[in-house]
């Protein structure tokens, strides 16, 4: 049963350009790479329980850093790629040891403060970044030869890479340093008594997560072709937290369904209303109020409990 | 020499600003143990209602009181209604202040429009204030008064009076402060309007140095918070010492190398961390 409905999963999901317009295509690119920022940031918040309002800094400044390599020094992308990964990688390594000197708002609060002066950055280093402006005539790689200009192309090129990066994460909250990580979580102070080093499975996973947050990077650059500040804005660490939180954090599926969720209310709900911030800061106000576990494990809750009245 | 004492001025006057901000974020964030990311959007409705009462009554104090309190209902109902329900859930209540700041951001877009705001210098003070052939900006310099004796105001009310007594008895030990009989709650409420007033009395003091803009908040916002990660969260000293140098190390980083003042902002930032996790005057982590 299990496994069937993981084989309906796939062909939906391989077969979805024989089946929708190219809106569509790009809309579902758009959401792997939401979900690959989310999914990686729920490492930190959910498996660790820590909570990092600043993780757009990674997608930011991955995105920026590919752009500025290929737009400055003319660099093809099998180089600037990893550079850009590298380079970003880097910086969470940094940031994770000086955000880990705090847990729980202290560590909110840090992350936070370190991202928006990326973002004021962003504005302001008008020679690197072009300010408000932007950085654009940004191309896309083609691996192997493979164009990915179409829409299609770079669709299954996404997926292939959303597929990996969640396996790649399920893989690790599933190893027993995932098992450390939920340890550290519940019962810090229990975990370095049993001789568990607490700071460093946090840092380990602080970089894991940002890595992850530099590979929706360079997708998100890819995919737009064009990079602006907003990318790291508050907002846009937001977008990241809330779909975790609203999909559930602590679950491998609610990361993938709150960016899906977060996704199609950005593009429908901006389509009528141009309003998103002000809908963004509702959901939130809302899911922390009436769902407050998110609605994977809300829907879960309700579902087991129907199944309990039938029986 | 003009531009050492100008630029001194604005760090000054900035300084000024940021205590008003920052100090009723760290005595929430004290007694509460919430981080009112709401603040920078606070600050800037007050910046936005000031300038609408300032066309009803040209006078700036008269708004600056008047957006002071506006902005102080607007907490109180913030707290009473929302965060309330909350209670002991604090990152549910981070979660809830930032929706909120969004709203408010993107309400005051609607409402006031995208073009900044400019907010006209009491006449009084336009003029510079000439000592000695060196010109002082006079408005800076009131800017900087007016923050003194904010904090001396909230010195003494945290020292000295019963109140101030009762919400330090909250802030070390909340659960005996209860059980003594007070009552933590209301404290809650006054503490919270009292720091978004002055959030928001602040912006409206601000507006003729920084005007009234989309975005006011997102810039002010994270200025309040590397106040308070330096001087301490829940010390009021620490955000006073803490709101000067950051002030001078922004305008002065914005004045001589205006594309990296951002980052110049991590060093101390990055320093205090390292060494003394608490902040400077703080006794308690975050």
């Amino acid at each position: 049963m299990k496994a069937l409905g993981w084989i309906a999963l796939a062909a939906l999901a391989a077969g979805l350009p024989l089946y929708a317009g190219e809106f569509y295509v790009n809309l579902t690119s758009q959401i792997l790479i939401a979900a690959i920022f989310a999914a990686g940031l729920n490492l930190l918040v959910g498996y660790g329980g820590l909570s990092s309002l600043g993780h757009a800094s990674y997608l930011g400044v991955a995105a920026y850093s590919s752009a500025w390599l290929s737009l400055n020094l003319a660099m093809p992308h099998w180089a600037s790629a990893p550079i850009a990964l590298a380079f970003t990688t880097l910086m969470a390594c940094l940031f994770g040891v000086i955000a880990l000197r705090a847990t729980g708002l202290g560590f909110l609060m840090i992350t936070l403060a370190l991202s928006q002066v990326l973002w004021g950055l962003g504005y302001r280093w008008v020679s690197v970044t072009n300010g408000d402006n932007g950085l654009s005539g940004l191309t896309r790689p083609a691996p192997f030869g493979i164009n990915l200009d179409g829409a299609t192309p770079f669709y299954y090129f996404c997926l292939v890479v959303t597929v990996f990066a969640l396996w790649m994460i399920a893989r690790l909250v599933h190893s027993p340093f995932g098992a450390g990580l939920r340890g550290t979580r519940d019962q810090a102070r229990r975990m370095a008594a049993l001789g568990h080093n607490v700071g460093l499975v946090r840092w380990l996973t602080f970089v894991y997560a940002g890595f992850w947050g530099a590979v929706a990077g360079l997708l998100y650059v890819y995919y737009h072709k064009y990079i602006h500040p907003t990318a790291l804005s508050l907002t846009s660490s937001a977008e990241g937290l809330l779909a975790v939180i609203a999909g559930g954090s602590g679950t491998l599926a609610g990361p993938v369904i709150g960016a899906a969720i977060v996704v199609l209310l950005k593009n429908y709900v901006s389509a009528f209303v141009e309003r998103w911030n002000f809908l963004l800061g509702l959901v939130f106000v809302l899911i922390v109020i009436f769902m407050p576990d998110g609605l994977v494990p809300g829907m879960k809750r309700l579902w087991l409990r129907w199944r309990g009245e039938r029986r | 020499m003009q531009f050492w004492i100008i630029q001194t001025l604005n760090s000054l006057a900035l300084g000024g600003l940021l205590f008003l901000l920052s100090s009723g974020f760290s005595l929430i964030f004290g007694l509460m143990r919430i981080a009112n990311l709401t603040h920078g959007a606070l600050f800037m409705l007050g910046a936005y209602v000031g300038v609408s009462i300032l066309k009803v009554i040209p006078n700036l104090w008269v708004a600056a009181l008047l957006g002071g309190l506006a902005v102080a209902a607007f907490g109180g109902l913030l707290e009473r209604f929302i965060l309330r329900k909350l209670a002991g859930n604090s990152l549910g209540q981070v979660l809830v202040t930032l929706g909120f700041a969004f709203m408010i951001a993107d309400l005051c877009l609607i409402i006031w429009g995208g073009d900044p705001i400019p907010v006209p210098t009491p006449p009084e003070l336009r003029k510079p204030l000439v000592v000695a052939g060196v010109s002082f900006p006079t408005y800076r310099l009131v800017v900087v008064v007016i923050a003194i004796v904010a904090a001396i105001g909230l010195y003494l009310l945290m020292e000295r009076t019963r109140l101030g007594a009762m919400i330090r008895a909250g802030v070390d030990d909340m659960q005996m402060a209860r059980a003594v009989g007070i009552p933590v709650s209301k404290l809650f409420t006054i503490v919270f309007c009292l720091g978004a007033g002055l959030a928001g009395a602040g912006g409206i003091i601000g507006g003729p140095i920084l005007s009234a803009y989309p975005g006011l908040d997102g810039e002010m916002l994270p200025l309040a918070l590397i106040v308070v990660i330096l001087g301490g969260v829940g010390s009021l000293v620490g955000a006073f010492v803490g709101s000067f140098i950051i002030g001078f190390i922004y305008t002065f980083g914005i004045a001589l190398m205006p594309d990296l003042a951002y980052v110049i902002l991590f060093l101390p930032m990055i320093f205090v961390i390292a060494f003394r996790p608490r902040g400077l005057f703080g006794r308690m982590t975050a």
